[in-house]
């Protein structure tokens, strides 16, 4: 099952565990307890956090930390910002020409 | 007259994109533009690509049938089928990537659309866009593919607005 971002941060508890993260990396069991949801369901989240890069893990001696990675967010802000780039186009043409039917209406 | 600015919301959850704006034209007249395929051609596409109508059928049930024209003059053609329309006041359609005849492709993702028009004023008109698709894997797809039709915003403005999300 391949994971895409925006399905990823469709979740608001997988949103939530971003926010975590962003503040500082944690351990599986620190985010858990932030939770009402059963571990299980968390540590399933986190992994679709992991498999689409928004997440990475680090082992440091028997723990593993989990990060952050906004470079990864980035591609909803691409998204967005192509999706408004080519509306912005669209409307300054169609005022325009509102514009220029009104002149001749008056 | 300052510009008016378009307000831009997104929703993950429900995958969903909406797009609220003002215009300073009479209600009639913005809905013309709108539904219009001679006025449509003038503005639908964003630069530096043109739109061209092969089709344009405004009923329920009908379909507005166009392509995106790119400086090379490559073309990209999508069908839009009308579902409901109440005049002056809104539309839903489907919109679909196809081939010259409208046949459509299946391999890309259907998009569905909702349009309300409202006049806050007699010389203002509300136009509110709402743009939701089957799966955000759809979403994504629709970027590789530059919206409709290799469409990429001039990629210098791109950080500019990506500053300004």
């Amino acid at each position: 099952m391949r994971r895409d971002v925006f399905q990823a941060i469709a979740d608001p508890t997988r949103r939530a565990i971003l926010a975590l993260l962003a503040l500082h990396a944690m351990t599986p069991n620190a985010i858990a307890e932030h939770f009402e949801s059963s571990r299980q369901a968390i540590s399933k989240h986190i992994k679709i956090l992991t498999e689409c890069q928004l997440v990475n893990q680090e082992q440091s001696g028997r723990e593993i930390h989990y990060h952050f990675n906004p470079q990864k967010m980035k591609e909803v802000d691409t998204w967005v910002a192509q999706f408004r780039a080519q509306w912005e186009s669209r409307f300054d043409q169609l005022d325009e020409l509102l514009k220029n039917q009104n002149h001749k209406q008056s | 007259m300052t510009k008016r600015e378009a307000v831009f919301s997104k929703d993950m959850e429900n995958k969903k994109v909406s797009v609220v704006r003002l215009f300073d034209a009479p209600l009639e007249q913005v809905w013309k533009a709108w539904t219009t395929a001679e006025i449509l051609d003038l503005w639908w596409a964003p630069k530096p690509y043109k739109a061209e109508t092969g089709l344009m059928d405004f009923r329920e049930g009908g379909q507005w049938l166009y392509c995106m024209v790119s400086p090379e003059g490559a073309k990209t053609w999508c069908r839009v089928d009308y579902h409901t329309i109440d005049s002056q006041k809104s539309i839903t359609s489907v919109v679909v990537f196809c081939d010259e005849q409208g046949n459509e492709n299946p391999d890309f993702p259907k998009v569905y659309w909702k349009k309300q028009f409202s006049q806050p004023d007699s010389s203002t008109t509300q136009v509110d866009v709402e743009i939701s698709f089957d799966q955000t894997a759809d979403m994504e797809m629709l970027l590789k593919m530059g919206f409709e039709g290799g469409f990429t915003a001039g990629l210098n403005n791109l950080d500019e607005y990506l500053e300004n999300l």
